[in-house]
């Protein structure tokens, strides 16, 4: 398992969040209960299993919606 | 296509923008109604692209947002001809939403400060023993890195190679240069004022002091309280309740401007911001002034306090207790001296710190089978003999006889405000020693303000002695104090108060006192950045600075009055809204629209005149 954090480009809608959360829950491997969408601070912190999944398909998963990535990292938990 | 058409959102709103002026300047100047309309057609057409894009992306993930609820009504506007609305309804979404970004980011740009205070380049050696400039998460524990003048300290280390001096205040707030040479440790953040240091890493990222200071204030500003989640599984439903509301309406009036009219109305806007927003501009006020307050559920809770309690070593006082009377039972002084140093030093209790102050240079001899006795004193063996040290309850534990004129001694020891110390070698009393701790300068009018905020009982539990705890209650004015308490009675008595239903706040310095930090309603750390304090408390007030008490305090009541304003504000507004709807005819699309974009600007503006209380 693996523990991502993704910066976004500043989140303003609330309903943003959702679509982000709902987006990355879609994802096969990832922790459903670990989904974290941060609104002030434009975070998305996640973990998942990277054998299942990586973390570009979350950036993927996250950019097709709309909104830019700009960091992201992945740490073995 | 689409990512395109989401990027250019800004200069489609401006665009957007000019086609309506054009087109009403080709109205009423020139009567030209073709030209009227192809102006707001195209306007239209182009405004609702981005979000009918993000629309179409939400409903995809299942989620009804408010772009869908617009996107609808701006189609059925366009299906009824009515070309004016549906241009301007777009384009003060967009130019809300633009507005929206603006002031959000003023809002958030406290704690944009003081994340961007963190180091992001360090001087690496590598192999060939020159050093490099690599991006601060290429650095390991265990590197070798260079700090210039000026720059910040990359990571949490100790200094292995000069000196220089450092300014601490991004963890301590204190802004006085701290000297720093070989072995001193340096803390990722700070700046070098002046010379030049080599250091090794020992702790990088988010492991350090400061990162975990910003990974804190960032967890901190998006944590919900009760409310919020309630708002946000609320709003879940909520949207898709207009969508259908709308529907009725249609199916049973046959009236669709009617029905997108409430569609646009409909829109959440306000509600689902208003919290989020006063939440994150007090937190960040309190993240200038030297108060980090761990999230949304904290300000709530303290806000509400009514009782609190203070732990006095290091809190009330300056936690530098001195050595202020002694009286001796022995000739034999210096060989007593040597001994009780020597036992002392085994200690860092302040007091012992006090008396090894007091006594200065002696011979120091190996102490053997130390044993601390809690809330008590020191037992320990030195050249066979038995030393104890500690209060009158330890020297009854070990029979030390107390003549009547020691206790007398004792008394009048007690009432000039000192701590007692007693030590007896085998059995017999040796000197006794009354230490004292000198009152924080300032902290009477501090406590005068909390109990201006609201504040009704100001308790002192201390393990000190009754006399010296009373002394500082009388002079600092406080309502209840009690000596003689070791931690867990502590915990008990706080426990004993929110039983009364009293909403407790704990102020202790977060070392020794965090069962009681942890069990209070809110536990205020005096920390100086430790990792402790940070970690078993609530609320961190940087630098031991008691002055920022009355702050932090203000600060909550003022955000959660925030908070409750921008509720009503946006519950207020859609009342007044559906009552316009239904009951006159003065709202229409667009006047919804301008209401709603409107209302959300002045619930963001609302919350940002936190970022500049104070406390008058």
């Amino acid at each position: 398992m693996k523990q991502a954090t993704l910066q976004l480009e500043t989140l303003t809608c609330p309903s943003c969040l959702q679509k982000i959360e709902s987006a990355v829950k879609a994802i096969d491997g990832v922790d459903q209960d670990s989904v974290k969408v941060m609104f002030n601070s434009s975070k998305v912190k996640v973990t998942f299993d990277d054998e299942k999944t990586s973390l570009e398909a979350i950036e993927r998963a996250i950019t097709a919606l709309g909104y830019e990535v700009k960091k992201a990292k992945a740490k073995p938990v | 296509m689409q990512q395109f058409i989401l990027r250019k959102k800004n200069p489609i709103t401006l665009l957007s923008g000019i086609l309506i002026l054009i087109a009403f300047i080709g109205k009423f100047a020139f009567k030209q109604m073709v030209l009227f309309n192809t102006a707001l057609i195209i306007a239209s057409i182009i405004g609702v692209l981005p979000i009918a894009f993000q629309a179409y992306q939400a409903l995809r993930v299942k989620v009804v947002s408010i772009d869908v609820l617009v996107t609808i009504a701006v189609l059925g506007a366009f299906f009824i001809q009515n070309y004016e609305e549906s241009a301007i309804v777009t384009f003060l979404f967009l130019f809300g939403a633009y507005l929206e970004q603006r002031t959000l980011n003023h809002t958030r740009s406290a704690i944009k400060e003081l994340t961007e205070m963190a180091p992001e380049t360090a001087l690496k050696q590598m192999e060939n023993g020159e050093f490099v400039e690599v991006d601060v998460e290429d650095v390991a524990e265990g590197d070798i890195l260079l700090v210039k003048t000026g720059a910040k300290v990359p990571v949490d280390g100790t200094v292995i190679q000069g000196e220089g001096y450092i300014n601490e205040a991004s963890i301590t707030g204190e802004s006085v240069p701290v000297r720093k040479d070989v072995g001193t440790k340096v803390f990722a953040g700070t700046i070098l004022e002046n010379g030049t240091l080599q250091i090794v890493a020992d702790r990088v990222g988010e492991d350090t002091t400061f990162g975990k200071i910003i990974e804190l204030v960032e967890e901190a500003q998006d944590s919900k309280s009760e409310a919020e989640r309630f708002i946000d599984r609320f709003a879940k439903y909520y949207t898709p309740a207009v969508l259908v509301l709308a529907l009725v309406v249609w199916l049973f009036s046959r009236d669709l401007e009617l029905a997108i009219t409430i569609l646009v109305l409909g829109c959440p806007g306000a509600l689902v911001i208003g919290v989020p927003v006063s939440n994150v501009a007090g937190i960040g006020n309190g993240a200038r002034n030297g108060v980090l307050l761990k999230g949304s559920e904290v300000i709530h809770d303290f806000s509400r306090v009514d009782t609190v309690v203070f732990d006095k070593t290091g809190t009330l006082t300056i936690g530098n207790p001195e050595v202020a009377d002694v009286k001796w039972y022995t000739k034999d002084k210096e060989k007593v001296l040597a001994y009780l140093a020597s036992v002392e030093r085994e200690s860092d209790h302040p007091l012992a710190k006090a008396i090894v102050a007091y006594i200065g240079d002696t011979p120091n001899f190996t102490v053997e089978n130390t044993n601390v006795k809690k809330g008590g004193g020191i037992v320990a063996e030195v050249n066979g003999r038995r030393i104890a040290v500690g209060n009158v309850a330890l020297m009854e534990q070990e029979k030390v006889p107390l003549s009547g004129e020691v206790r007398k001694d004792i008394t009048v020891f007690e009432r000039k405000g000192n701590s007692i110390v007693l030590t007896a070698i085998d059995g017999e009393l040796q000197v006794l020693m009354g230490i004292r701790d000198r009152i924080r300068p300032g902290v009477k009018e501090d406590l005068r303000k909390l109990k201006k905020l609201g504040v009704k009982k100001l308790v002192l539990l201390s393990g000190d002695n009754q006399g010296t705890v009373d002394l500082v209650a009388k002079e600092l004015g406080l309502t209840e104090a009690h000596g003689h308490m070791l931690p867990e009675d502590k915990s008990a008595y706080i426990k004993s108060l929110q039983k009364k239903g009293e909403t407790v706040a704990f102020v202790g310095d977060g070392v020794n006192d965090s069962p009681s930090l942890a069990l209070a309603d809110i536990g205020i750390a005096m920390g100086n950045g430790t990792d402790v304090a940070i970690e078993t408390s609530d609320v961190v007030l940087m630098n031991s600075d008691f002055s920022r008490l009355p702050h932090a305090l203000g600060l909550t009541k003022a955000t959660s009055n925030n908070m409750r304003q921008n509720i009503i504000i946006a519950i207020g507004v859609v009342l007044i809204l559906l009552a316009g709807v239904f009951f006159s005819d003065w709202v229409n699309m667009s006047v919804g629209m301008l209401v709603h974009e409107a209302s959300i600007l002045v619930v963001i503006l609302n919350g940002m005149r936190l970022l500049r209380y104070r406390l008058r």
